[in-house]
Formats: C-alpha cells, sequence, structure tokens
C-alpha cells in the first residue's frame, strides 16, 4: 500500500484527469503533472510493485510505434501493459498514465509498465523507474535547441544505463553505432537487433550522417552498408569497434504500398516464417525488430509476437489513414531530417507521386530552430510533387525549402489557416486519390483537431 | 560564367542545417544562369588554394570541432588562409566562424588556436544562447537562430555585420552580431542563413565571382517567397523570441 502522500498525490491527480474528461479535453500530462508535484516520488511509488517489471522505450525516431508495438504483443501474451500510448513522454506522461490505470487506493491494475521516453529525459527516467529493459531504437540529430549536441547526449545516456543493476536487459540497434556503443566493451546483458539482408541500403554515405566518426577513439567509421544516415554496417577503421553480432536479425526484408515484411534469423539457430506488419517503410521494419527483441527479453513467445504485429494499427501521425470527402489522407509525422528522410523513403519506393498538405510550426514540442528542414533530403522528393498546399506558423519556411529543392513555384501554395489549408488540399486530390500529410508534432495535433471538428477522426487520447 | 563553390567539412560540421546555404549559393547563381559546381573538403585531403571562388564553413559538435581545429592548424589552415589572400570570399556560422578567429579560450585547459583570418576571439560561456536572432546591418537587416556557448569578440582589423535587435549575437554583451573582414564573414545565424537573407547569399556570389570575372552583375531574381519567409521569421523573432 503506497505512504499517505502518494495517496493524496493519486487522488489529486486521478481528480485532475476527471475534470479534464468531463471538460471534454485529454489527459495525457496535466493530470501526472499535479500528482508529481504533490508527491515527486510518485512514479517510483506506483511503478515498484509491478510483477513484470518496467520497460522503457527510447530512442530518437520510432520509439511511439515501437512501444506500441511490444503493447500488442505483450497483451497477446495475456498481460496488462499501463503504457503511455499517447507519446506524451516526459516523466508527467508516466505519472498520468500510471494515475490512469492505478484506483483510489494507489493499486494499479496493470503488470507491466511499458513507457516510451523521451531520449532527453532517459538518464532521469531509467533512475525512477529502474526499468527490467530499456529499448533504443535508434539515435540521430532531432530538435538542437533542446537536445544539443548528439555526443552529449549519447554520453549522458551511456553514463544513466551504467548505473542500472547487472540484471537489467538492454535491447539495442547494432546498426547504429552511437547505440551499440551504449554497451558496447561493459558487461552488460544486451540484445542487439539489426538488419542483415544485403539487398537494403547502399553504400554511399549520406548528407546527413550524425556519425562520420567512431563513437570510442574518433577515427572514421567505415561502411560495407548504409541504411539511413550513420545506421548501417559499419566499423571503426582504426581501434577495431565494429557493429557487434545480432541477437535478432532480419536476413530479408520485403517492403509494400502498405505493409513491410521480415524473415528473421536468431542465435537459436532455426528461421521463422515472415513476419508481415500492417504499416510500410524500413524504418517500421526496425520498429518491428526492435519490438521482437523487446519481447524476448521479456521470454514472450515469438507466436505471439508475431500474431500481435500482423494486426497492428499504427499510431497517430505514424503513417495512419484517414478518410475525408473521397479523398484517403496519409498522416506522417515529421520532426527531424532522419525521420523525414525514413518517411520520404517509405513514401517514394513504392512510385508514388504525393499531392502533399505540409505544415511546419516551431513550438517548444517541435523544435523551434527550423534549421533543420535545410538537413532533409526534400531534393530527393521534390521531383515527385503533383503539388503542396502548406501551412503552419512557420509555413513560408517550408515553402521557400520547396523552392530551393527545385519544386516549380506553380506547384507551392501556402494557406495559412488549418481549416482552409485542408479543404484546398482536398480540393485539388480528385475522388479516390491520396493526400500525404507531413507534419511536426503540434501542427499533427491542429490538424487532428480540425479533423475530429469535421468527425473524420476521435480526438488522439481516445485512441 | 561559373562559380566554384567549396562545403568545408560538410561530414564534421554540417549540424544545424547550415547545409542549406550552399543549397542557396548553388541555386541562386543557376537561377541566374551561372553554373555552379560544389566540392567538399574534408581532414587532410585538400590543401588546394586553387579552385574554390567561395567556401562555406558551417557548425558542428564539439567532437567535430576538435578534429577540424587540429587538421587546419596544418596545411589546410594555410592554404585557406593563401586561398582569401587570392580573392576568395568565406561565409562562416557557429563553430566556423570561430575557428576562423585567432582562439577559442575554454573554460579549463590551454587555449585552441584557430586559422587568424578573422580578427575576432572567442571564449567558453557557462550558458548557452539559443533563439531567434534579428540583427540590423548597414544594408539590410538579418534573420536567423542562435545555439552558442562561444562568446565572441571583434577586434579593430574586423567590422561586427551587424547589431542585435532581438537575441544575444557575438557575445550577448556588446550587441554586435558577427563579423566582416575583406570578404570573409562570420555570424551566428543558423535558419539556415542565406535562403531567408537573400541579399547576403548575392553579396557572396558577387564576391565569389569577382574573383575570376570581370564586370559581374548579378541579374535581380524574384524573391517573394524569400521576403514572405523573411517576414514571418522576423515577426516569430518580435514575439516570440
Amino acid at each position: 500500500m503506497p505512504d499517505t502522500l502518494t495517496l493524496i498525490a493519486n487522488a489529486a491527480g486521478k481528480l485532475t484527469r476527471e475534470g479534464l474528461r468531463v471538460t471534454g479535453r485529454g489527459g495525457t500530462a496535466l493530470p501526472g503533472l499535479v500528482a508529481l508535484t504533490l508527491d515527486p516520488n510518485f512514479i517510483t511509488a506506483l511503478s515498484s510493485g509491478l510483477s513484470h517489471g518496467v520497460v522503457c522505450v527510447s530512442g530518437t525516431n520510432g520509439k511511439t510505434t515501437t512501444a506500441r508495438m511490444l503493447a500488442d504483443i505483450t497483451r497477446a501474451a495475456g498481460w496488462e501493459p499501463i503504457h503511455n500510448r499517447s507519446g506524451s513522454n516526459l516523466d508527467r506522461g508516466v505519472a498520468a498514465a500510471l494515475l490512469a490505470d492505478a484506483n483510489w487506493y494507489g493499486e494499479t491494475r496493470g503488470d507491466i509498465g511499458l513507457f516510451e521516453i523521451d531520449e532527453a529525459s532517459l538518464p532521469n527516467a531509467v533512475s525512477r523507474l529502474k526499468p527490467r529493459v530499456v529499448v533504443i531504437t535508434n539515435l540521430f540529430r532531432d530538435q538542437m535547441d533542446r537536445y544539443f549536441e548528439l555526443d552529449t547526449l549519447a554520453k549522458r545516456i551511456g553514463d544513466a544505463l551504467a548505473t542500472l543493476p547487472a540484471e537489467t536487459t538492454f535491447v539495442l540497434n547494432a546498426d547504429d553505432p552511437l547505440v551499440a556503443n551504449l554497451t558496447l566493451g561493459r558487461d552488460a546483458k544486451t540484445i542487439f537487433f539489426g538488419v542483415d539482408d544485403e539487398s537494403v541500403g547502399g553504400t554511399i554515405p549520406q548528407a546527413i550522417s550524425d556519425a562520420t566518426r567512431c563513437p570510442r577513439c574518433k577515427a572514421p567509421l567505415t561502411y560495407k552498408r548504409v541504411v539511413l544516415a550513420h545506421v548501417g554496417d559499419w566499423s571503426c577503421s582504426s581501434c577495431g569497434l565494429a557493429r557487434p553480432p545480432r541477437d535478432v536479425s532480419a536476413t530479408k526484408v520485403l517492403l509494400g504500398e502498405s505493409w513491410s515484411e521480415i524473415s528473421l534469423a536468431g542465435t537459436i539457430g532455426s528461421i521463422f516464417a515472415p513476419v508481415r506488419v500492417p504499416v510500410p517503410g524500413l524504418y517500421n521494419a526496425y520498429n518491428a525488430l526492435a519490438a521482437i527483441a523487446a519481447a524476448r527479453a521479456f521470454d514472450i513467445g515469438l507466436t505471439e509476437a508475431t500474431r500481435a504485429l500482423a494486426n497492428f494499427r499504427p499510431a497517430f501521425g505514424r503513417l495512419e489513414t484517414v478518410d475525408l470527402e473521397g479523398r484517403t489522407l496519409r498522416l506522417v509525422l515529421v520532426k527531424n531530417p532522419a525521420g523525414f528522410n525514413a518517411a520520404v523513403g517509405a513514401l517514394l519506393e513504392t512510385g508514388r507521386k504525393p499531392r502533399l498538405l505540409a505544415a511546419l510550426n516551431d513550438r517548444d514540442a517541435d523544435g523551434r530552430d527550423v534549421s533543420w528542414i535545410w538537413d532533409a533530403d526534400f531534393e530527393t522528393l521534390a521531383p515527385a510533387v503533383v503539388h503542396a498546399v502548406i501551412t503552419g506558423l512557420r509555413g513560408r519556411d517550408l515553402a521557400l525549402r520547396f523552392k530551393y529543392a527545385g519544386v516549380p513555384k506553380e506547384r507551392i501554395e501556402v494557406v495559412d489557416e488549418w481549416p482552409a489549408a485542408i479543404e484546398r488540399a482536398v480540393s485539388l486530390a480528385p475522388r479516390e486519390t491520396e493526400v500525404v500529410v507531413l507534419a511536426t508534432y503540434t501542427a499533427m495535433l491542429e490538424l487532428r483537431a480540425a479533423l475530429s471538428r469535421v468527425g473524420a477522426v476521435t480526438p488522439f487520447w481516445e485512441d | 560564367m561559373d562559380l566554384r563553390i567549396a562545403h568545408l567539412y560538410p561530414d564534421l560540421m554540417n549540424i544545424y542545417g547550415d547545409r542549406g546555404n550552399v543549397i542557396a549559393l548553388s541555386q541562386r547563381a543557376k537561377w541566374r544562369g551561372i553554373d555552379a559546381e560544389v566540392r567538399s573538403y574534408s581532414v587532410g585531403e585538400w590543401a588546394d588554394p586553387e579552385w574554390p571562388d567561395v567556401w562555406f564553413f558551417g557548425g558542428g559538435q564539439d567532437q567535430g570541432q576538435d578534429i577540424v581545429g587540429a587538421d587546419l592548424a596544418g596545411n589546410n589552415g594555410a592554404a585557406l588562409k593563401k586561398s582569401v589572400e587570392s580573392g576568395a570570399a568565406i561565409f562562416s556560422v557557429c563553430g566556423g566562424y570561430q575557428l576562423l578567429g585567432h582562439e577559442y579560450v575554454p573554460e579549463t585547459g590551454p587555449s585552441i588556436p584557430g586559422v587568424g583570418i578573422l580578427d575576432v576571439t572567442t571564449r567558453a560561456g557557462n550558458t548557452r544562447f539559443v533563439g531567434n536572432l534579428l540583427v540590423n546591418s548597414p544594408d539590410a537587416y538579418l534573420i536567423g537562430f542562435e545555439n552558442h556557448s562561444g562568446r565572441t569578440y571583434v577586434g579593430a582589423k574586423a567590422k561586427p555585420l551587424g547589431t542585435v535587435v532581438v537575441g544575444n549575437g557575438n557575445n550577448g554583451e556588446d550587441k554586435t552580431e558577427g563579423a566582416v573582414q575583406g570578404r570573409v564573414i562570420g555570424c551566428y545565424l543558423h535558419g539556415s542563413c542565406l535562403p531567408k537573407n537573400p541579399w547576403l547569399a548575392d553579396r557572396l556570389l558577387g564576391w565569389g565571382l569577382a574573383r575570376r570575372h570581370d564586370d559581374v552583375k548579378l541579374r535581380p531574381l524574384d524573391d517573394a517567397d524569400e521576403k514572405s519567409a523573411r517576414d514571418q521569421a522576423t515577426e516569430v523573432a518580435r514575439t516570440r523570441p
């Protein structure tokens, strides 16, 4: 039974949550903030009794999708995950998820804590949550005004992970040198995942690579294969640090217009039937690998994992589709160069000629510095663009980016307000066709709100 | 007519979207019918002062900056100096700007020598300047986003690029931002800088072209989109600094 302070915090948080519900708003953060203000120890108090423990999913891109996949897998195994499902991934979001699950006595119904954690908050979060498993998808440059330099962030995360007890299992992307290096060379229980299909990726390093140097000795890294930015089959030219052997490996990856499929080889030697996930794009194949590797860390069987992944539904803005007036809107959240390039790659590899509705905001959650759009590979997207309606607080910066990438003037149109921008984009697209929406985080929230007013989607906190 | 653009250390000094400056120079040349070629120069592989007309040198992470600093202490730094003496222009941002100065003085430890092309010195600061940066210059205003902890002080041989209206600029004390010395410019403007400040892009183009071509006259371009992006960013800087 939690102590009195925790009970008070729990009650206050739950009341805040009820209040927000009654007034028709979501409670993905504020109730958590209330509870944490009253009891800074709230997260530890509620999460420490969970019978299957806690898993933290972090990294720059793919954490929301990977966490959702893992939630589906644990449910297929008969567990009850407590999950900050809406992607509210700071400590208040974690506290809010615990509140939503707990009863008025501060007792949780769930048996596993499944928390997506903002990568900059990860050091703090692991000290509060004492996770049994930590999953890290990748580390790319993101929101430089907030996270500052990637090397520094990677070092802070590595230092924090090193303080966790020996029984902690790490699930790390072997193909990302910054991530793999987090436990390489020290005695830490790690399940590495990676892609071993030689046909995936090229040999040319990409313009936005964040790690051209060895994270250990600073000598240049060499690549047999580059998948995305600094992710690939890497090794150091000097100190011998190299991509570690993969415990969960995709020996074949197939990508369709609305699905991705991976064939797995494991260290246990057998090859399983391919796992098909109903979301497109190579990066979703990576997310599925991360989720399968995490399931292994919890000794959940591959049969449950595969079954859950086959029925997976994408999260808010992660290539989800919405029908509006006979057109399909495909919502793509973009927030950093690597994520943008991966999403655009997923769209273009199936031969799409997209009609776009693109929105750039510069609120805190988007990153106040919009410079990142110049690192994103708009040049690859430009020749395929049929038309682009552009909006957002910094829509004019975005329009300029399209112009300098070579999209002709007559294909670009700036429309300042959301409802007008949606209407314009939809009216330009013939019926039965698709409009691809590229939007930053708060822009996507605004779009969702605009769409839910016309009844096209449910508010995302009910998702 | 042709223009040769050199991108310095694109693999190590390439954060904060500074690549947009190279895109802007190259596109604004091409839109005027000028052939623009971009070449990359990185650690230990060049020391060719003859080819480039205009250099771009962006910001990097600390790790990149250390490696680049060491590289510039050798032949490559000397080559860069020679290139400027022969009339080439340089546009530098953030870490690149600092490395073109005399030295960078960290909080502890020995100072890191720079190339010394710009008469500026940078000292480590204990807080980071992060936010929109609006600058008045004698010619027109400049808009961008700053993100640095170094404090840069401009010496007598260089002139500040402009006066800070919103933000911190060089050091947060004397209201100056950036530095100009001959055809070498340094500043703290990310954004990317040149797409939203096309007048500065065209000045650099003019300088670069003048190295090997006579009577350079740049045809005006339709900059309505650039102006509109400038206006929106300026409004943001004034209302949400």
